[in-house]
């Protein structure tokens, strides 16, 4: 090291050059490739919620979204009707699947804002799916799904995602396994109320045979985040309870 | 010798066995005990470290004789930093399903200790190439370690390996789970990690006598 690098004044001067140059480098290149990622998000949305419903190109173990470049098209084709309920009143918006949950979800903790709920209606073969999105946290960070529904509240496909789980344990919820394990899952008790679904470590029945006793079983390891999707799914889908209700008796 | 010289090898064969970061130095274990529950985290964490010491090493042995000395370490956390970010948003850009699968690693790389270890002891005081040849040799000694104790975590506590079932299936009770065999849960818990960092330690001294160190 020489004498120059040592003095104060270069020091600053160095310090303050490395903060302009990498600081407008990041910029450049967060703003620069903003449109894309973007696109990306939206496109991923369309998948989880086409992969909620059963869309998806799935083989025998491994979970597998619809292409990209085919997503936007079958998201028009399966997806019938874009849902917003707020305050009980329901409105229809083709924008609905862009709404942030995490933001609605904040938001309501004030008085006096009602979440935007968004629910998508989907078409597949003859049997209509009523997707809601669902948001919560996990052991390190957010973790979120879309869970598709009959008009009963029975299960019929989720997907969950992750933001940071640990990788092997929690990270696990996005896996087939687990995933698969809620289809078929009812959402009510045998009284009709809301019950939602808890990820057990003592349910006996690792197969899920069971599928009325709302429980599935959780992954070894990974308890908390278990707990996360039981908790998300517990506060998140009982706020479209009414709407269900509502349904059955028109 | 070609491509190399004798002392250049070294700088890749070093790190290794005999220098390792994990085994020897002990640097590193953080990451070691948090992604090696399965082999595919365990060899995505490799390939990206060695990405990032390698570049990182050149970046700071061009910048060697500019940066002051007292803000040295600070210079290098942003080096760093920056490379991992950048990386981070052109994947999210191009490659965004396999970003995805990495983003958990973003920050476990800015601050594994063998990175800003190998720049503090290694690239401030040598030249691009060699300073590049230490990171790739540092960062697959340290991949080596990661994959083989990944291997095993998944292997015994999953029964499966790249999530490909290879004991057969534990609740239909079929191929090595029909005699009686179970996954034993406690390999997917972190203090297992430093277990079978703590047999691989033992095993390589075990070998190699030199490595001993006496009190």
């Amino acid at each position: 090291m020489s004498n120059k690098t040592d003095s104060n004044i270069y020091t600053i001067i160095f310090a303050v050059a490395m903060v302009v140059v990498v600081g407008s480098l990041l910029a450049f290149a967060a703003s620069s490739l903003e449109p894309t990622i973007s696109e990306n998000k939206r496109l991923e949305k369309q998948q989880n919620i086409l992969y909620a419903m059963g869309v998806n190109e799935n083989d025998e173990s491994s979970a597998t979204f619809i292409s990209t470049d085919k997503a936007p098209q079958a998201f028009s084709e399966f997806i019938k009707k874009q849902l917003v309920i707020q305050e009980g009143e329901v409105t229809e918006d083709d924008q609905a699947y862009l709404i942030d949950v995490k933001k609605e979800k904040s938001a309501a903790k004030k008085a006096d804002y009602s979440r935007r709920l968004p629910l998508f209606i989907g078409e597949k073969e003859g049997q209509t799916y009523y997707i809601a999105p669902i948001y919560g946290k996990g052991l390190w960070d957010a973790i979120w799904g879309y869970v598709s529904m009959d008009e009963d509240m029975v299960i019929q496909g989720a997907y969950f995602d992750h933001k940071g789980e640990t990788p092997g344990l929690g990270a696990n919820i996005k896996q087939r396994y687990f995933m698969d394990d809620f289809i078929g899952e009812h959402l009510l008790d045998t009284n009709g109320n809301f019950a939602g679904i808890t990820v057990s470590k003592s349910n006996a029945d690792p197969t899920n045979k069971d599928k009325t006793d709302n429980e599935v079983d959780a992954i070894a390891g990974a308890t908390i985040t278990g707990d996360g999707v039981s908790a998300m799914i517990k506060s998140d889908l009982r706020l479209y309870v009414p709407y269900f209700k509502n349904l059955k008796n028109n | 010798m070609g491509l190399l010289s004798k002392k250049d090898a070294k700088l890749i064969t070093d790190p290794l066995a005999d220098n390792n970061p994990i085994t020897i130095q002990v640097l590193g274990i953080c990451s070691a005990l948090a992604i090696t529950a399965e082999l595919e985290a365990s060899i995505v964490m490799s390939i990206s470290v060695l990405f990032v010491l390698g570049v990182g090493n050149v970046v700071i042995s061009l910048m060697r004789n500019i940066i002051p000395s007292k803000i040295r370490i600070i210079v290098q956390l942003i080096v760093v930093a920056t490379l991992v970010i950048i990386v981070d948003l052109v994947l999210k850009a191009f490659a965004y399903e396999l970003s995805k699968t990495l983003s958990v690693f973003v920050g476990l790389i800015i601050t594994n200790c063998i990175i800003m270890g190998r720049f503090e002891a290694f690239a401030l005081g040598n030249g691009p190439w060699r300073s590049f040849l230490d990171g790739i040799g540092n960062a697959a000694g340290y991949g080596v370690i990661l994959i083989i104790v990944g291997f095993f975590r998944e292997l015994l506590g999953s029964g499966t390996l790249l999530g490909i079932p290879v004991l057969g299936d534990p609740i239909e009770k079929t191929g090595l789970y029909s005699i009686g065999y179970e996954n034993n849960g406690f390999m997917l818990l972190s203090p297992m990690a430093l277990i079978v960092v703590g047999i691989i330690i033992w095993v390589q001294r075990t070998r190699n006598k030199a490595l001993v160190e006496d009190h």
